[in-house]
């Protein structure tokens, strides 16, 4: 197996983009039930071209375009999983997810659990998150959290090529409805990625760098960003344990807490605002299990501030956590300055 | 049998037999309703329920034109409805309405949300509009498959106001989908009369917004309902896309258990009650009243048994109450 963080060891190399259309194509070739469905992911390829080149090979009734509808192409995702089929919906922005709420919280989540867990809804709505675009408030939200808020649905954040191909798969085959949430930022980056079918069971949270000073929980460009900070940190004769939930809900927390019980000191990163954000969730499980007993410092919550995403270069930077904050804020964890 | 009924069920393949099957059905229905507002009066059950004491013909005309290989997708107001798909049971349906384990959801749905997934019927829904997005996707799944299946979406008027419906029927009319839009339009949506909520004359005018067929029709008449079912029916089978069929009825009880009905007078409703769906049609059908009185008697009867199974059947376990959240 390659190296899962997807450090480059000579093995192929490809984008999170191109891991995750590798594994649409592989799939859909495989299995009829699954289809595509999204404003432009068709002609237009996707608005950051995951889907691009699938419609000419599995033509437009498996790669379907939708008019601006959010509510219906959540609907249409929930009624055909209903149905027998495995429809891959795409949500052009995350932000736009606010529109196709009611279809995915309220009926999604809920109808495998009021009729009495006779039903099944294995659909799984891809959406690209986060800042660093310049597009603004309403192109920028990460809102993973308030799915995680509601049973029934899974939530999964890739943090690598590899990951995202693999846990894209799985979540394909998974029997609920899953939110798949992607990072605008990581689409162009590299890492290997086999070719040959794979799947990475979802809630496993994955150990990405082994470290024995401080826990560090991130998820997404967050796992990315911490890694750069490990090795600087690492400089300064700081190992950091990078723990990558990968799935948010169901979580995974052994590796964590086991962590922690380890190092005696925990963060956690995200890009989503702060108040109300997985970071609490994260500090809870942890404060709430034996770990707690050995804690040698506050847990510490580095996350977006809680303000809209600004467009401008520098106040956008600024809002949510960077390599240089991450840096920061383990070193003065580790040093015992809080 | 009057000779006029005879004519009019011939014409449209319809056995005295399974008129009567019909009768019986809507029948059924208003036992039913009756017997939960009992129930609820008695306190014997409790939450809260939508009663389509009315517009059971409704129901049971749209469910006559369709048959064991097509889907449901229903309203919160969907006792009727339930009860007229193919392969209903009132025992699991009164078992779901009292919450036990034996009802159709185990008691974890209710009236709002009462499912029979194996037999197609795939839910009736707690949000006005609800169903209508999750029908594009049965119609793209017998679309992909390419089966002769058909799927109707019930909503109300209420539910023709919502963007759900705008996106929904847009999308089935632009990918021919086989999906019928069924609209009870029972005058009220809660306290919102029609005349208020709309500037149109019938609902089925939108019909042209988005390049369909619509119709309207007298939604206690159970031959009109079933008429205009058969033939969107047959254009959703042929591949010609979706229907707005709009159902013009009236709901007899208030909105669900504390309404005052503020909104409507008395005489209105004594004047609906006047176009009662079953007793036309028992009455199309050349029946004596006591002949009726003798039929509705016996649905009662049933929905009784239905009370004694249910009452007999246990309540959940508390020990599986996290079952179902995920598969």
């Amino acid at each position: 197996m390659p190296d899962q963080n997807g450090a480059s060891n000579g093995a192929r190399e490809l984008t999170y983009a191109e891991a995750l259309r590798e594994g649409l194509r592989q799939i859909m070739a495989q299995d009829e039930r699954v289809f595509l469905i999204g404003e432009d992911v068709g002609v237009y390829g996707g608005a950051f071209g995951v889907s691009a080149g699938l419609r000419d090979e599995f033509g437009g009734e498996r790669v379907i375009d939708t008019p601006i509808s959010e509510a219906g192409i959540a609907g249409a995702c929930i009624g055909s999983a209903l149905t027998g089929m495995r429809p891959v919906g795409e949500i052009q922005f995350m932000d736009f997810i606010t529109i196709s709420m009611e279809q995915l919280v309220l009926q999604a989540a809920k109808i495998r659990f009021m009729f009495g867990g006779k039903a099944t809804v294995p659909m799984v709505l891809r959406t690209p998150a986060g800042s660093g675009t310049g597009a603004a408030a309403q192109h920028s939200e990460s809102l993973e959290n308030w799915f995680v808020h509601v049973p029934g649905l899974k939530v999964v954040m890739p943090s690598s090529p590899y990951d995202a191909k693999g846990l894209l798969l799985s979540a394909i085959q998974d029997d609920n409805p899953v939110i798949f949430v992607e990072h605008k930022l990581l689409y162009r980056t590299k890492g290997n990625v086999p070719e040959e079918m794979y799947t990475i069971p979802l809630s496993q949270a994955n150990v990405v760098r082994k470290g024995e000073h401080l826990t560090v929980v991130a998820t997404s460009i967050m796992v990315r960003r911490a890694l750069e900070a490990a090795d600087i940190l690492a400089q300064e004769g700081i190992e950091i344990e990078i723990i990558d939930p990968r799935t948010l809900m169901p979580l995974d927390e052994k590796p964590i807490i086991e962590s922690v019980k380890k190092t005696g000191k925990a963060m956690v990163v995200h890009e989503a605002v702060k108040t109300g954000g997985y970071g609490g969730e994260i500090v809870s499980r942890i404060v709430e299990s034996e770990a707690f007993g050995y804690l040698e410092a506050p847990v510490r919550r580095l996350a977006g501030l809680d303000i809209p995403i600004p467009y401008n270069r520098t106040l956008e930077v600024n809002t949510v956590p960077q390599v240089q904050s991450i840096v920061d804020e383990a070193r003065k964890l580790v040093n015992g300055q809080y | 049998m009057q000779p006029v009924a005879v004519d009019e069920l011939q014409k449209r393949g319809i056995s005295t037999e399974y008129a009567l099957e019909l009768l019986t059905k809507m029948m059924q229905i208003r036992a039913f309703e009756e017997k939960a507002e009992e129930l609820f009066a008695l306190g014997r059950v409790h939450g809260t329920m939508h009663l389509s004491i009315g517009q059971e013909a409704s129901a049971v005309g749209l469910s006559s034109a369709l048959d064991s290989r097509d889907y449901l997708l229903n309203t919160h107001r969907g006792h009727g409805h339930c009860l007229a798909w193919y392969g209903s049971s009132p025992d699991l349906m009164m078992a779901e309405f009292m919450g036990k384990e034996a009802g159709y959801c185990r008691g974890r749905g209710g009236s709002m949300h009462i499912a029979n997934v194996d037999t197609n019927n795939l839910g009736a829904n707690g949000i006005v509009g609800g169903g209508l997005p999750i029908s594009v996707g049965v119609g793209l799944t017998i679309k992909l498959r390419k089966t002769d299946q058909v799927a109707v979406a019930v909503f109300g008027d209420g539910g023709a106001n919502t963007g759900a419906f705008h996106e929904s029927v847009n999308m089935a009319s632009i990918w021919k989908l086989p999906v019928i839009y069924f609209c009870e339009n029972n005058q009220y949506a809660m306290s919102m009369a029609f005349q208020r909520a709309f500037n149109i004359e019938h609902i089925s005018d939108r019909a042209v917004g988005y390049g369909i067929k619509g119709i309207t029709v007298d939604g206690n008449d159970l031959l009109q309902v079933h008429d205009a079912a058969v033939e969107a029916v047959a254009r959703a089978r042929a591949g010609e896309g979706p229907t707005l069929i709009e159902s013009v009825t009236y709901r007899w009880k208030g909105h669900s258990k504390s309404d005052k009905q503020a909104y409507r007078t008395r005489d209105e409703v004594k004047e609906w009650q006047e176009k009662d769906p079953i007793r036309r049609f028992s009455a199309f059908l050349g029946m004596s009243d006591a002949e009726r009185d003798d039929m509705q008697a016996k649905a009662r009867q049933r929905i009784e048994e239905a009370v004694t199974f249910s009452e007999n059947s246990p309540e959940p376990d508390v020990a599986h109450i996290m079952e179902g959240v995920y598969a």
